[in-house]
């Protein structure tokens, strides 16, 4: 169990970076979990050339697992092409969350993913197969 | 925290629920976390006994063909545990004949097919139906679906902020002239016992049907469909300690002749030419191709267990479970409990909230703890929405469970909380 919570998971949990909502905003999206109906919403700013990020935020409510998900997942972010973020390996989010995920609480570590994709694709995308352990 | 133990025979006919354990195969063996399991998620879907898993093994090794069809021993065999089940099931409802009971896969199958087939042949443009904001989803989609369809009103009765259903609200919908009234007999998300005698007489008094589901409330309490004079009733084999893939509708039986097949093939009829079909009587009219003939000789079996113990036992002891749950809870800081607070119209299910700590959270430090409970939103997300809740936790209890999986339910709590703090 400590493995799951360890202190710097609790500690996004409990001061989230990155949370709040971005007005105005070049990219909106918002999705949802469906195994617990948590929704997650994001907002980004794209840089003047319109193919970079400047900057995002994340809201909505959520488990410690899909919040310090997306708190570790935006903090990354800026800097970063559009093309890039589209390139993104959600076993890449999975390895930086650096603990043990079970079946169960996947689609709670790759909503921000899921979410995130949806704005810079401008439409719903599919959960990644890694999600799909359990559905 | 410590609890007092059972105080002797206050319930006449009360069982304990830790000497049932040996009789379910799933507590023979611990947990990942090395300690025993402790099951609280019966709502969801309960452990099977190993009378339930003989009998599905003995029917396979021993008794299996198909029914209803093969001139033969074993075929004739086969037939007769399968509507032997279907006796028992009306015997445990208190149907006048077994002719009333459709079996279907589960509650949500035995909806469908009413929605279906009694609903598109009786709702018309303009109609009403009216079900609660209590239900869960399986009790709710099918009625969008068909009031979509033909043009008719769907009306949710209201629920309080105790979660029991607005009877003045239920007066005022009724009073629309409504065709049916679909309602829960025990909330899955909130455990509330609904007053389903003066529910019925209402409706009835304003013309409308009612369709029970009583998915939650058959495997927990005595049921009589006789005595409450509904006319729909929608259950679930594996809540009851039966196989999944079973279930059964009951209906009064000039409701079923009077209804058209939901599906159509083999067994469901007597004739068919090239022109068309003439349909077999009830209720093999709804049970088109084969049936989940072991699963009924299952749950059959999960009847027997039952019937054994007795459903007012059964009743008497999941109140009693949660009448020292929800007092362990209460005694907490930080725990929110939804649904009546009262042992006489509140079942073995108690959904709760930890302050500042998400449910998912709450069940994946309980499964490290060996405590089985259910977190979301149970499917039944009007509920959710009506207490601006996202989830809860649920813990649903048995006749497996006993005050040390109280215990072990205030302890799990304690430590989620103290994970979090």
């Amino acid at each position: 169990m400590d493995n799951l919570y360890r202190d710097f998971i609790l500690e996004h949990y409990r001061n989230p970076h990155n949370k709040g909502y971005l007005d105005p905003h070049d990219l909106h999206f918002a999705d949802s979990n469906p195994t617990c109906g948590d929704e997650m919403s994001m907002t980004l700013r794209l840089d003047p050339t319109g193919s970079k990020i400047a900057d995002v935020a994340f809201d909505g409510r959520g488990c410690a697992i899909s919040q310090a998900s997306a708190s570790i997942m935006t903090d990354n972010l800026r800097g970063q092409t559009l093309d890039e973020v589209r390139a993104m390996n959600p076993k890449h989010l999975l390895d930086e969350l650096g603990v043990p995920i079970g079946p169960a609480r996947l689609k709670c570590a790759l909503l921000a993913y899921k979410v995130l994709q949806g704005a810079v694709r401008g439409s719903e995308v599919a959960w990644p197969e890694e999600a799909e352990a359990v559905s | 925290m410590t609890i007092e133990p059972a105080a002797p025979a206050v319930i006449p006919g009360a069982f304990s629920g830790a000497a049932l354990r040996p009789d379910f195969p799933v507590f023979d063996v611990l947990t990942r976390s090395g300690k025993r399991l402790v099951y609280l998620d019966a709502a969801a879907s309960a452990p099977k006994p190993r009378t339930v898993v003989d009998a599905v093994s003995d029917a396979y090794a021993h008794h299996y063909a198909n029914v209803h069809r093969g001139i033969y021993e074993l075929s004739e065999d086969a037939t007769a545990r399968f509507e032997g089940a279907r006796r028992k099931v009306a015997g445990f409802i208190g149907a006048r004949s077994e002719r009333e009971i459709v079996f279907v896969r589960n509650a949500t199958e035995a909806i469908n097919l009413v929605a279906y087939s009694w609903g598109r042949s009786n709702v018309r443009a303009g109609d009403r139906v009216v079900t609660t904001q209590l239900e869960h989803h399986a009790n709710i989609v099918p009625w969008q679906q068909l009031t979509r369809e033909v043009g008719a009103t769907l009306d949710y009765v209201a629920i309080s902020d105790d979660g029991r259903l607005e009877l003045d609200d239920l007066r005022a919908k009724l009073a629309l002239g409504p065709k049916l009234l679909a309602v829960a007999g025990v909330s899955n998300a909130l455990g509330t016992i609904n007053p389903l005698p003066q529910i019925v007489e209402m409706a009835h008094a304003a013309g409308a049907l009612v369709l029970v589901d009583a998915a939650q409330s058959v495997p927990h309490m005595p049921t009589d469909v006789a005595a409450l004079d509904c006319d729909f009733l929608a259950l679930s084999g594996h809540k009851m300690l039966g196989p999944s893939g079973i279930g059964a509708l009951w209906a009064r039986r000039e409701l079923l002749d009077a209804m058209p097949p939901f599906m159509t093939g083999g067994s469901m009829i007597i004739r068919v030419t090239m022109e068309g079909a003439e349909w077999n009587e009830v209720p093999w009219k709804f049970e088109a191709g084969t049936p989940a003939i072991v699963e009924a000789i299952g749950l059959g079996a999960a009847i027997d267990y039952l019937t054994a113990l007795g459903m007012d036992a059964v009743r008497a002891h999941e109140r009693y479970l949660f009448e020292h749950a929800w007092a362990a809870l209460g005694e907490i800081p930080g725990v929110r409990r939804l649904g009546p607070d009262d042992a006489a119209t509140h079942a073995g299910v108690i959904s709760f909230v930890l302050d500042g700590i998400h449910p998912h959270d709450v069940a994946t430090v309980f499964d490290s703890e060996g405590v089985a409970v259910r977190a979301g939103h149970h499917c039944a997300q009007p509920v959710m929405l009506r207490y601006d809740i996202p989830a809860t936790t649920r813990a649903s209890f048995y006749v497996y469970n006993d005050l040390d999986d109280v215990e072990a339910l205030a302890a799990a709590v304690r430590a989620t909380q103290s994970l979090f703090a």
